[in-house]
This record gives C-alpha cells, sequence and structure tokens, in this order.
C-alpha cells in the first residue's frame, strides 16, 4: 500500500467530488471517511426526504444478513427511531443457511418489528425453480435435482474484453462442472433469477404501504454506479441511503454503528444461487477493497500506476478495470431510467434520481 | 473495394439486429466496443448468429475483442476458421 502526499482537496469521502486534481498516487486510506458527520448528513437526509418528497412515516428494509442491508437498517433507526422502521427476512429454499440467524441477529440488535417472508412459495407459484432448471440444463444437460449452482464472471480483467459469465454446477456427489454460458442459456437463467428480487420487492411494498413507510434500498456506490441491480426488484426503492458509499466506507460505518461482528466478518456473499456465490466472483473477479480503489481512481482521475500501487494490482489489470467500468456504466444505464417517453408531457417533468 | 458476402451478412445481422437497421457509419474498421455498436450480451448474439450462419463452432477462448470487435477482425477470424475447416471435411469425405 502507498502512503504519500495525498493532497487535502483531493480527500473525499463522501465520493461526491468528481473533476479533482488528477492523482499520481493514492493513500491507503483514501476511502477512510469521517463516520460520525456521514452518519448524521445520512440521517437528515433520510429525515427530510421521508418528510418533504416522500411523505412517509418511517423505512421498511429489506435485511439479509449481509453488510449493506444491515448498516442501511442501522441508519435508518438513526434516522427514525426504532419503531419507525420494519425489517423484512426474506428467505428462500436456495438462500445460504447463514441468511436467517444473521438476518434475526440484526433486527434484534436493532430491536425494530419485523416480518419473516419466506418466498419460496411465490416463487413456485410464479414456476421459478422449474425455470431456472430448465435454464441451466441449456448448458449442462444432466442438471437435476439435488444439483446446486451458480453463475461466475469469467475474470475479466485478465482477459480483457467482455464480461462474459459462466455456470457452475455442483452434482449431489459433488462432481463440478464449469461451463462459460451462450446466449440463451445465460438469459433465461437471469431473467429467471431475477424473479428473486422481483418477488422481495413487491412485498417490501407490501409492507410499506400498510405502514405508510417508505422502502429503503440497500446498494453500495459500486452496485448503484455499475448497475449491479435488477430492475423493479432491488433497484427499486423511495430512497437508497449508501448508494454514494464505497464497500469499504459501508464497513467502516458498520463498525462505527456497532453492527453486529458476526455479521461484518461474514464474506460478501449475493445469496442469490444455490451454490454460495461471493460477490467478487460475480462483480469484477476482484475483492471489494480493490475494486473500491479501481472506482475511486477512475472518478478521481488517478493514473492506473497509483491505483495499481495502493490495489495491489498491475498497471494493466487498473486500464482494464477503468474500462470496462467506464463500459458497465453506459451499458446498464437504462437500468436506472425512468421509463422513457415517445414525447414529453411537460406538467409532469422527470424527477431527480433513480 | 467491393465488400465479399460473408462480411455483408455479417455487417447485415450487425446493422438490422444491433442498430436498428442505422448502419451508415459502420465501417470495416469501426471498433464495436468502443463505439458501444456490441456490448458482453451483444457478443453473444453475434457468436451465436456466425456459429448458425457459417457452422463453425466458436470456442470459448475464441471470444475475443481480438476475434470479433470490427467487421475485418470478424471477416480474418471467419477466413481462418473455415480455412482450417476445410481440410478436416476433405478427410472425411
Amino acid at each position: 500500500m502507498s502512503v504519500l502526499c495525498r493532497p487535502e482537496r483531493s480527500r473525499d469521502p463522501s465520493g461526491k467530488g468528481a473533476g479533482a486534481a488528477p492523482l499520481h498516487e493514492l493513500a491507503a486510506d483514501v476511502l477512510r471517511l469521517d463516520a460520525e458527520r456521514t452518519v448524521d448528513d445520512i440521517r437528515s437526509a433520510l429525515r427530510s426526504l421521508l418528510r418533504t418528497e416522500l411523505k412517509r412515516r418511517g423505512l421498511v428494509v429489506a435485511v439479509s444478513g449481509g453488510i449493506d442491508s444491515s448498516v442501511t437498517a442501522a441508519l435508518a433507526v438513526r434516522a427514525v427511531g426504532p419503531e419507525r422502521v420494519f425489517g423484512l427476512l426474506m428467505p428462500e429454499r436456495h438462500s445460504a443457511p447463514e441468511t436467517l440467524p444473521l438476518s434475526r441477529r440484526l433486527v434484534e440488535w436493532l430491536g425494530i418489528e419485523h416480518a419473516l417472508e419466506d418466498i419460496t412459495p411465490a416463487l413456485e407459484g410464479v414456476g421459478f425453480y422449474e425455470r431456472y432448471d430448465a435454464a441451466v440444463r441449456l448448458a449442462v444437460s444432466d442438471y437435476d435435482e439435488g444439483w446446486r449452482s451458480k453463475i461466475v464472471l469469467s475474470s475479466m480483467h485478465e482477459r480483457a474484453g467482455y464480461a462474459l459469465y459462466s455456470l457452475v454446477a455442483r452434482s449431489p456427489s459433488g462432481r463440478t462442472v464449469t461451463t462459460q454460458l451462450r446466449l440463451r442459456a445465460y438469459l433465461e437463467i437471469v431473467a429467471a433469477t431475477n424473479f428473486k428480487q422481483r418477488t422481495r420487492k413487491m412485498l417490501e411494498y407490501y409492507h410499506a404501504d400498510r405502514l405508510h413507510f417508505a422502502v429503503a434500498g440497500t446498494p453500495n456506490r459500486l452496485e448503484y454506479d455499475q448497475g449491479f441491480f435488477v430492475k423493479g426488484g432491488d433497484g427499486l426503492a423511495d430512497v437508497k441511503p449508501i448508494a454514494h458509499l464505497y464497500k469499504t466506507q459501508v464497513y467502516q460505518l458498520a463498525e462505527h454503528l456497532g453492527v453486529p461482528e458476526s455479521i461484518r466478518k461474514q464474506a460478501p456473499s449475493t445469496d442469490t444461487y444455490s451454490l454460495g456465490q461471493g460477490q467478487d466472483e460475480f462483480y469484477f473477479g476482484l475483492p471489494h477493497e480493490k475494486v473500491d480503489l479501481c472506482l475511486y481512481g477512475l472518478n478521481h482521475g488517478a493514473s492506473a500506476e497509483a491505483v495499481a500501487l495502493a490495489a495491489g494490482l498491475t498497471p494493466d489489470q487498473v486500464r482494464h478495470m477503468f474500462r470496462d467500468m467506464r463500459r458497465k456504466r453506459v451499458a446498464t444505464r437504462p437500468l436506472h431510467m425512468q421509463s422513457l417517453l415517445a414525447s414529453e408531457v411537460p406538467e409532469i417533468p422527470p424527477l431527480k434520481g433513480t | 473495394m467491393q465488400m465479399s458476402e460473408r462480411k455483408r451478412l455479417v455487417r447485415s445481422f450487425i446493422v438490422d439486429n444491433l442498430l436498428f437497421g442505422d448502419g451508415e457509419r459502420l465501417e470495416g474498421d469501426t471498433p464495436f466496443l468502443e463505439e458501444g455498436i456490441v456490448d458482453s450480451t451483444g457478443v453473444l448474439e453475434l457468436v451465436l448468429f456466425l456459429e448458425e450462419t457459417f457452422d463453425i463452432r466458436v470456442e470459448d477462448t475464441e471470444v475475443i475483442p481480438e476475434n470479433l470487435d470490427s467487421l475485418d477482425r470478424i471477416d480474418g477470424f471467419l477466413e481462418s476458421k473455415i480455412a482450417r475447416k476445410a481440410p478436416a471435411a476433405g478427410l472425411s469425405s
């Protein structure tokens, strides 16, 4: 890690200040923020948005036992108090065994009202499990009951070019098959899997409507920037309190807020596929600390060499990351869009925010 | 220079399917990724088209910009694939 000459004006814990002078060196703690001030800022923003824009009385947060939803829920409690935050625990058949205990640990620690909504029957109702298995069989013909699977990103930073996904499937006997996904299998698997996020969102809005609360989304900056969310699923929310924070900063806030250690020490997972899937496998094939530094460097005009030194990568890897992040930002832009109109309706101007 | 039939087919696929018919600025060396013409899903569509149209198998390791990122590159890639395939076809006959 390099620790040298950080120009103070470039130190931008909020990450809002793109356009600062180019950085030729990145400090090891460049992403370190003033935690109490950040919590205060988010608290004020949430209170103000609920009162003036959303006109709702509290917040619903879907908690997964992961770091992002835990910090979002804790911030919501700081903003409006535990009696105005409602937690939702929504496991399904493929959820990791630790999901439920960690989620319970969080809501009990926060002292918030909560509900357990097992979404397995809803997913069965829309035929998710059959559709998913059929989609996987397009890639692995003997995939059947008892098998588990996930999709992982081909190591893009090394292969320079396309973000292609592979399917990893494990048979009940432990045989593992890995195959790069072709068009139809890829689209069918993703389309089926998106049922999970959209089913959860439907339940979040059900509870939000009956309580007259708003829905808080849980994306961090990387997810928000790079479009790592499902439109109408986890991408849908009334407010996204940590969308401006790098994952490293979310961890820092978690510690500051006193989020239980069992949650903070848990390796980040998407908890979306039946076979355990690290977020690094799904996103950029790199641990989040390194990806954060790449995104920070990209946002602040840092040289690839500076980021490489700070992140322990090669300059070539960082250049690939910069390029891939730029491309992904453009490619996923439609996920942020409100419904587009063929012609303007001037009385209803588009709102800020996505 | 007249465009080969092979290149014309590929161009027509890209213009019709990825550009909604608006391909005026698509030259032989236009870089697809750089110009935002083909993204990661687009390249899977392209691979499927090449396999079905030219009766070839594009290996996972061949799905790289060096082979697929412009009309010229695709044409060169197809030429080498078809050339490699031809002797094998000869042997089996």
